[in-house]
């Protein structure tokens, strides 16, 4: 995992390869770091090399024709900008010129800082899948969340997911089906300790790391039947649904489901059923998204994946929805999950909801609704086959 | 004790009830509060300011008047209120810093109440009650 995360603008492997590549870079993208009332530094950082301080202040001169229009300030500047030059991995060695060059603007320290002090370790109220810290700010990132957004995740859990978005400044908040942990009442996650203390709950966790003023609401809610008013409230949709793995997937179920020990809401005693597939659970997450996210904002999430059936038909779809990236993350042998990032580019309309229906794409998707015993089928199998020497 | 967070008049700006049949009437939440809390929040009036064309304001006006806080908002928006700061900070107040830690929200059409506890509104319906 990376130590610090940058804004790629250009790359070579001569300085003037990076040059031309940064002419290339789009000046829309640019310009909002270039601003006149901004401040900025340029950094330079070798791997695998030592510049001189001289050498050094050659290369950022070389800089200059990029169109800065800001005031340096080397103590405490708005924007960081850094040349990485690349010198090899091997210390004995080293070559004169680089291999790689690089110019980005800086966006946040990977592992060190900022994972370290968000460490979920550290959390004073978690959930049994928390999300781990740095995942979660690249999920952030994912999203474009920026100052003065609002942020949304509509199976929020403990919160983990709102941190990131707090911490970049915009106002967070989300819903969860489990009243529990909403109200962080209940059994804690956390070994040796058995129930959940005064001080865990969703605001708590953004009090630890000062960014109570970006809490805006949770409420208890089911996803799939929203409670918003007709709007474009939320400039990114940031989520983990469950997977029915860990945490079970659910919705508000029927009256007549009350036998056989259903679980009802504590305190409105609306039942909660197990039945929310999981292929209705991203139809309507989607749908959600195309008709709540404001034109341009994404909607970030994970969706599970059985390895050995995964082919990129499999990614759901949406009309007003465009498919940004699908990046995968390993969970075992045969399991998967994919962050999924996608960007509203159309208004939504009332036939848009049921797209899927005429979609073709929607009968290799309910592949997913077996995802737990494909899962579960898999680890069954494992254990059967490290049994049997002891049988012979 | 720490004193409960409550539910902010933002938030419940951007509600509705979804009970079956309702349609856009389930709009806007009549607020019934037995314990309201007044809670500083920085202000910033960038946000403040991206917010309020989100607003429907006469239903923002209505639930600040309803909980006793109506603090001099203008029951109508006036032009140029992106300049106006004091203008903003009142919205502010109202938007951000008022909150329903205990009471129910109801639905204006249907009288289906939403319980609010600890600050957290309830907003379960079963497959019955909502809609399709």
């Amino acid at each position: 995992m990376e130590k610090s995360i940058f804004e790629l603008w250009g790359h070579g492997k001569s300085p003037e390869e990076l040059y031309s590549s940064l002419k290339s870079y789009p000046m829309e993208k640019m310009a909002p770091f270039l601003h006149s009332d901004t401040t900025y530094k340029i950094k330079i950082q070798t791997f695998n090399k030592t510049l001189t301080q001289e050498e050094k202040v050659k290369r950022i001169d070389a800089l200059e024709f990029l169109p800065f229009e800001g005031k340096v300030n080397l103590k405490d500047p708005q924007h960081v900008f850094s040349v990485l030059e690349d010198y090899g991995l091997d210390p004995n060695h080293i070559p004169e010129k680089p291999l790689n060059i690089y110019f980005g603007r800086w966006i946040a320290d990977g592992q060190r800082e900022l994972i370290e002090s968000y460490s979920v370790k550290k959390r004073h109220f978690i959930g049994n899948t928390s999300m781990d810290a740095g995942l979660s700010f690249i999920m952030a990132n994912h999203g474009k969340v920026k100052e003065n957004d609002i942020v949304f995740d509509p199976f929020v859990g403990t919160g983990g997911l709102l941190i990131p978005s707090a911490h970049f400044g915009a106002y967070v908040c989300g819903t969860d089906i489990d009243y529990n942990t909403i109200h962080g009442l209940g059994k804690a996650s956390r070994k040796n300790q058995k129930w959940r203390g005064p001080d865990e709950n969703i605001k708590a966790n953004l009090r630890q790391y000062g960014l109570e003023k970006y809490y805006l609401d949770v409420l208890v809610a089911d996803a799939s039947k929203p409670s918003w008013r007709k709007g474009l409230f939320f400039d990114a949709i940031i989520t983990d649904p469950p997977y029915g793995i860990r945490e079970s997937t659910r919705k508000t179920g029927s009256q007549k489901e009350i036998p056989k020990g259903i679980e009802k809401c504590p305190e409105s005693h609306i039942p909660v059923s197990f039945n929310y597939h999981l292929s209705d659970m991203f139809i309507d997450l989607l749908n959600f998204a195309a008709e709540t996210l404001v034109l341009g904002g994404r909607l970030v999430y994970w969706l599970p994946v059985y390895t050995p059936e995964y082919m990129e038909e499999i990614i759901p779809r949406h009309p007003c929805l465009k498919l940004i990236s699908n990046c995968e993350q390993r969970l075992s042998s045969h399991t998967a999950r994919r962050l999924i990032t996608m960007e509203k580019v159309k208004d939504f309309e009332d036939q848009d909801q049921y797209s899927h229906l005429l979609d073709n794409q929607f009968l290799p998707y309910k592949g997913l609704n077996s995802f737990r015993e494909k899962y579960f089928s898999g680890v069954t199998k494992r254990i059967a086959k490290e049994e049997k020497p002891s049988q012979e | 004790m720490r004193a409960q967070a409550g539910m902010k008049l933002l938030t419940h700006n951007l509600l509705s009830s979804h009970v079956r049949g309702v349609g856009p009437r389930g709009f806007p939440l009549r607020i019934q509060a037995t314990e309201i809390r007044v809670s500083p929040v920085d202000f910033n009036p960038d946000f403040v300011t991206r917010m309020i064309p989100k607003m429907e304001w006469a239903a923002l006006v209505e639930a600040a008047e309803s909980l006793g806080h109506l603090s001099e908002l203008p029951r109508q928006l006036e032009e140029g209120y992106e300049k106006d700061e004091d203008f903003l900070r009142k919205v502010h107040h109202v938007l951000l810093e008022v909150e329903v830690v205990e009471g129910t929200l109801q639905c204006p059409e249907s009288g289906r109440v939403f319980p609010i506890s600890r600050g957290i509104p309830n907003m379960l319906l079963s497959d019955e009650e909502a809609a399709s």
